[in-house]
């Protein structure tokens, strides 16, 4: 590719080029072959009622795949994300019902706290040089320990509850948690803030500086550093970038059911991964899109509820989860080798 | 120009690709014997249970085959799913409210994170059926029946039996952090059994970590004389740690499996508390369908007990031959 780098950015591309080569192709691809393998088979899936129930999950997994792409494509992966949902909804839950704290007071100490985890993570990988894997996989362990035994110390239970008799709540959860009615079908408001934070990220990754320095660091952080790069402190936004995702999700998902379990979360982090590796992100930094992410997340959505309304055996539903993803991933490399062929 | 063709060619082999595997699905229902793809069935009525026990759980598994029997009997189709994520097990209810099934079951282990989505279901006018925990809340969601076992009453029988057995400190084996259920099990065994309960924080989902886990227990501490598993898997996971530990420790556990009721013969286990699940699964199905045909409600706003049943020594043995059919 770097001999014919001259002529590739020389060269005329003409529309149908330039769409091909979109990190993103290959997930629309996929996604519209797994729409058309559910909607063929199941009327309610592809019903008003349907739609707004596979976009659920795929709007709090947007949000969260989203701000995993940013990182992946800065370089990093973000292992602790998943359960750091659980800590910033443990963190509102608990303050909000056993001491007291006003909602919107107990949603801003979630947010300091899973920015701090955030910056704590960013600024270990950085300073030390170790794999952002094994860092913040230590941390999701810790996390994970902190969660079940602060909750246990502090209310004897594993499972919080009560949030809806707090100060502040309904607000909170209309704008957080709540439903939208289109058609007579309630949609959830979390599918605008995914639709609002993808539009922001992708004008983020194309438009500004600090977007292109994350493909830099990400693509090669000394290279990215030489030339000036701030690769460092770009690192660690991206990671606070993603623990601002969690504490969104997490303090969602606590408005919306008014209790928090101990354990949730756990196991999250790949699907996040998942999600932006179908969107197009490389594994190994420098490539990727939000939007991609957005859409993977849309196709594990469908994926999730595609197979439960099938009625497929429950057991087998793994299975046929994982056979899903591993084609929407097959759709997109097949679409983008066949893109990098029409480059030359 | 040229290569349009191999687009459309890859594009192509790609959509049937994922037909083939839809095939693969669709064939993987018949020994499934309610799966949702029997039309004869769907006039008779369609019904939902909805748990929160994953996928390969074998209490979990008990109570699906309770409710794919019932269905089997009654000529009703059954789809049976679980996630123990209450966010995701309110999403499958969801779902069940979407496809307009004529009844739903579900499990409350996390009450409060489901009352929104049984709430959809009530108002859409379908009638739910609680089962296995959430019991106190259940006529408050509008359930019209719930079906189970009463944890603390379970736990305290629990705990006398062991008392008798002369045990006075107790290791209470909780393997679901977020379930309060099984929370309630230790409080009720703490309440008559006298001595001290400490519990043990485990993960289901990894059985060999259980048996380490309460093995290195019983070593760092020669006073528990004592252990009360609230899982049978976590129960033969915690008999290998009592023999690895060559402790002396009494165990007994809840709920039942092949294994459970041959450590009871042997005498490896002291006692099992049977819920009996499977009635967990074939009674709400039996109650609904009674419900659609009948307009019948059965509890009168209590919920219809399950259990608790002991099994011992000395009645192991017909029940051995029932749980390696997967009933009890």
């Amino acid at each position: 590719m770097t001999s014919a780098a001259v002529d590739e950015r020389l060269a005329h591309a003409g529309p149908l080029r330039r769409l091909l080569i979109r990190p993103e192709l290959g997930a629309v691809v996929g996604a519209v072959v797994v729409f058309a393998f559910f909607a063929a088979q199941s009327e309610v899936f592809r019903s008003v009622a349907g739609v707004a129930n596979w976009l659920d999950p795929a709007a709090t997994l947007g949000i969260m795949a989203v701000a995993v792409a940013l990182l992946m494509i800065g370089g990093e992966f973000d292992l602790s994300a998943g359960v750091l949902t659980g800590t910033s909804g443990l963190v509102l839950v608990i303050l909000a019902t056993r001491f007291g704290v006003n909602v919107w007071l107990a949603m801003l100490a979630g947010l300091v706290v899973a920015l701090a985890v955030g910056f704590l993570n960013g600024l270990m990988v950085t300073r030390t040089k170790l794999p952002s894997f094994i860092v913040t996989l230590g941390t999701f362990l810790m996390l994970q320990g902190v969660n079940l035994g602060v909750t246990k110390a502090l209310t004897g239970t594993v499972q919080v509850s009560g949030l809806a008799r707090a100060d502040g709540y309904e607000l909170a959860r209309t704008l957080f948690g709540g439903t939208i009615t289109v058609g007579g079908v309630g949609f959830r408001v979390a599918i605008l803030w995914w639709l609002g934070l993808t539009a922001l990220a992708t004008w983020f990754l194309m438009r500004t500086r600090a977007g292109n320095w994350v493909f830099a660091v990400g693509g090669n952080d000394l290279a990215a550093r030489a030339v000036g790069v701030p690769a460092a402190r770009t690192k660690i936004a991206l990671f606070m970038t993603t623990a601002f995702a969690a504490w969104l999700v997490g303090s969602m998902l606590a408005l919306r059911y008014t209790s928090v379990q101990a354990n949730i979360g756990i196991g999250q982090e790949f699907i996040y991964i998942i999600a932006a590796v179908i969107g197009g992100c490389l594994l190994t930094g420098g490539y990727g899109s939000a939007i991609g992410a957005s859409i993977g997340a849309v196709i594990f959505g469908m994926a999730d509820k595609g197979i439960v309304f099938l009625g497929w055996d429950a057991d087998w539903f793994m299975f046929f989860l994982g056979a899903m993803l591993l084609l929407a991933t097959l759709a997109n490399r097949l679409v983008r080798r066949y893109a990098e062929q029409v480059r030359h | 120009m040229k290569r349009t063709p191999i687009i459309l060619a890859l594009l192509g082999s790609l959509v049937l690709a994922g037909c083939s595997s839809g095939g693969g699905g669709g064939q993987t229902q018949p020994p499934a014997p309610a799966g949702g793809g029997q039309s004869p069935a769907a006039n008779q009525g369609s019904f939902a249970v909805v748990t929160h026990g994953g996928a390969g759980d074998s209490f979990w598994d008990v109570v699906k085959n309770g409710a794919e029997a019932a269905g089997k009997q009654y000529g009703v189709t059954v789809t049976y799913q679980g996630d123990g994520d209450p966010g995701k097990q309110s999403q499958l209810i969801d779902q069940a409210v979407a496809q307009k099934v004529d009844g739903i079951v579900v499990s409350m282990a996390n009450p409060d994170a489901l009352k929104e989505a049984i709430g959809k279901a009530v108002a859409a006018k379908i009638p739910v059926i609680t089962i296995n925990s959430g019991a106190d809340r259940s006529k408050e969601f509008g359930a019209v029946a719930h079906v189970g076992q009463s944890e603390d009453v379970a736990g305290r029988g629990a705990g006398e039996q062991l008392k008798a057995a002369g045990v006075t400190k107790l290791l209470c084996v909780v393997h679901e952090a977020g379930n309060v259920g099984l929370d309630q099990r230790c409080k009720g065994a703490e309440e008559t059994l006298g001595g001290t309960v400490e519990r043990l924080q485990v993960d289901i989902a990894n059985l060999a970590d259980v048996t380490s886990k309460v093995t290195a227990k019983l070593q760092s501490d020669k006073a528990v004389n004592g252990i009360l598993a609230l899982n049978n898997a976590v129960a033969i996971a915690a008999r290998d740690a009592v023999r690895d530990s060559g402790s002396q420790a009494k165990l007994a556990t809840f709920d039942l499996s092949a294994d459970v009721v041959a450590a009871i013969k042997d005498g490896q286990i002291l006692f099992a508390v049977d819920q009996q699940q499977y009635l967990q699964g074939w009674l709400p199905i039996t109650f609904l369908t009674l419900h659609k045909k009948n307009l019948n409600t059965v509890g009168g706003g209590l919920p219809v007990n399950t259990g608790p049943g002991f099994v011992t020594k000395d009645n192991a043995e017909a029940i051995a031959k029932l749980a390696e059919g997967g009933t009890r």
